[in-house]
């Protein structure tokens, strides 16, 4: 397991409810960065264990961070009425809110293979992949092609459309979640192409890592988003 | 307006003005061999592919930016036209024993547009540190006044209708082998205090006024 140890914060976060409610504050809901459910070297050889950590407690950590200091400061400014912080406020919302929304779904889109990492994916979803991709093979093509063209930073995603009952193939620029690019999407699996996902290990060569995450992609994970939204 | 500009057009990698590891310890002879190396040879192999047989081959690099941009709605030549364009300008923004504070008539307008080379280097600083994800941060003309830019993945000063003077690649590539764990403010100022060449900056000042009163 890897370990984080979230006392200190989850105490400090209970003293400011704490001290809010006292003072009739209405206090706001901050974030905490999750815990990953294998160790740092689990994914190795696809992703290594230097990137793994790095990724985690440095870059989703200062998403956290900075999402809950944007929070902060709009709770105050609409506390204030004061519209045009609110407005300017949007895009390190978006950045930031963005970052740990899709590292939270990254995570869990990952497993070591020992539990089920690259196996793919049964019952409906697997239905589903052949359907609309012809293969699993077919879906992988896809997304690699559109994860490695991707110019600058980024997300390739597969998603389901929940009002067409369809998988879709899409990417997002930056830390957009994938709802930015429809509101009935529902992400089921996220590759993470900024280069900070790879660069340490596969330096320039973006289409090799997207060539090797797939043997530790959870489809597992994917399935139960994927049946419990088509239910 | 015309573009000024040093950077050639005949799709060369051109190597930096100074050997790969000449900026060390500052940006290491590995970070240049991969993003001088692999990153800009691709930028510059692929547009030449991207080019061939088409209406814009043969056309200058500074022509294919700005016929591509198309209002941010870019065209397929852009990414790697303006990349190779970005990089070329990038290592000529950079000597051996550079950074720090220029002097005489590049001070004087510094201090004249920012008022003081302390302001400019924080509004620098801010721009370099706070472009979400990848992009670039520059010091450019426009309208007789030095300002500070920064533009998000491939795009530059040139289609915006200023002059580039200086930039730094803030795209993860250029400082993620040296300044490990995500240390972009450290690679900034690293880059202010010891890389930035004021030479260059200033001939390129000298090439965009001239511009801008030959087509006054």
């Amino acid at each position: 397991m890897a370990i984080r140890s979230l006392a200190s914060r989850r105490t400090l976060a209970g003293l400011k409810e704490t001290s809010s409610r006292l003072l009739g504050l209405r206090s706001i809901q901050t974030f905490t960065l999750p815990d990953l459910p294998y160790d740092y070297s689990a994914l190795e050889p696809a992703i290594s264990g230097e990137i793994m950590q790095i990724h985690h407690q440095k870059h989703h950590q200062a998403y956290v961070t900075n999402y809950n200091n944007a929070l902060e400061q709009l709770d105050q400014a609409v506390n204030k009425g004061d519209a045009s912080t609110v407005v300017k406020l949007q895009s390190a919302i978006k950045f930031n809110g963005g970052g740990h929304v899709n590292h939270s779904i990254f995570w869990k889109n990952l497993a070591p293979v020992k539990e089920g990492g690259g196996e793919p994916p049964k019952g409906a979803l697997g239905g589903a992949i052949d359907t609309h991709f012809g293969s699993l093979e077919g879906l992988v093509k896809k997304m690699s092609a559109e994860g490695a063209a991707l110019q600058g930073s980024g997300w390739v995603w597969l998603g389901l459309d929940k009002e067409l009952k369809t998988l879709v193939v899409d990417t997002t620029a930056n830390q957009d979640p994938l709802v930015t690019k429809g509101g009935s999407l529902v992400p089921l699996v996220g590759i993470d192409v900024w280069e900070h996902a790879y660069y340490l290990q596969y330096k320039n060569v973006r289409p090799e890592y997207l060539k090797n995450v797939w043997k530790v992609i959870n489809w597992k994970y994917a399935s139960e988003v994927y049946e419990k939204e088509c239910k | 307006m015309a573009a000024s500009s040093a950077v050639t057009a005949d799709y060369v990698l051109k190597p930096p003005p100074y050997s790969l590891d000449a900026l060390e310890p500052h940006m290491s002879r590995q970070t240049l061999e991969f993003h001088w190396g692999k990153h800009h040879r691709a930028y510059v192999d692929n547009l030449k592919k991207q080019v061939l047989g088409s209406e814009l081959e043969g056309k200058t690099l500074d022509h294919i930016i700005l016929n591509t941009y198309n209002n941010g709605d870019l065209l397929h030549a852009f990414n790697n036209a303006a990349q190779a364009w970005n990089h070329e300008f990038f290592w000529e923004s950079m000597k051996p024993g550079g950074g720090g504070k220029p002097s005489g008539e590049l001070l004087a307008l510094l201090e004249r547009d920012f008022t003081s080379y302390e302001k400019f280097y924080d509004e620098f600083n801010a721009a370099a540190a706070t472009q979400f994800g990848a992009g670039w941060a520059w010091l450019a003309y426009a309208d007789n006044k030095l300002k500070v830019m920064k533009t998000p993945n491939a795009v530059n000063p040139l289609v915006l209708g200023s002059f580039p003077l200086l930039t730094i690649d803030v795209w993860e590539h250029a400082y993620y082998l040296d300044f490990q764990q995500n240390r972009r403010p450290d690679y900034i100022k690293t880059f202010m205090n010891n890389l930035v060449s004021w030479e260059a900056v200033s001939s390129r000042l000298h090439a965009a006024k001239a511009a801008s009163s030959s087509s006054a």
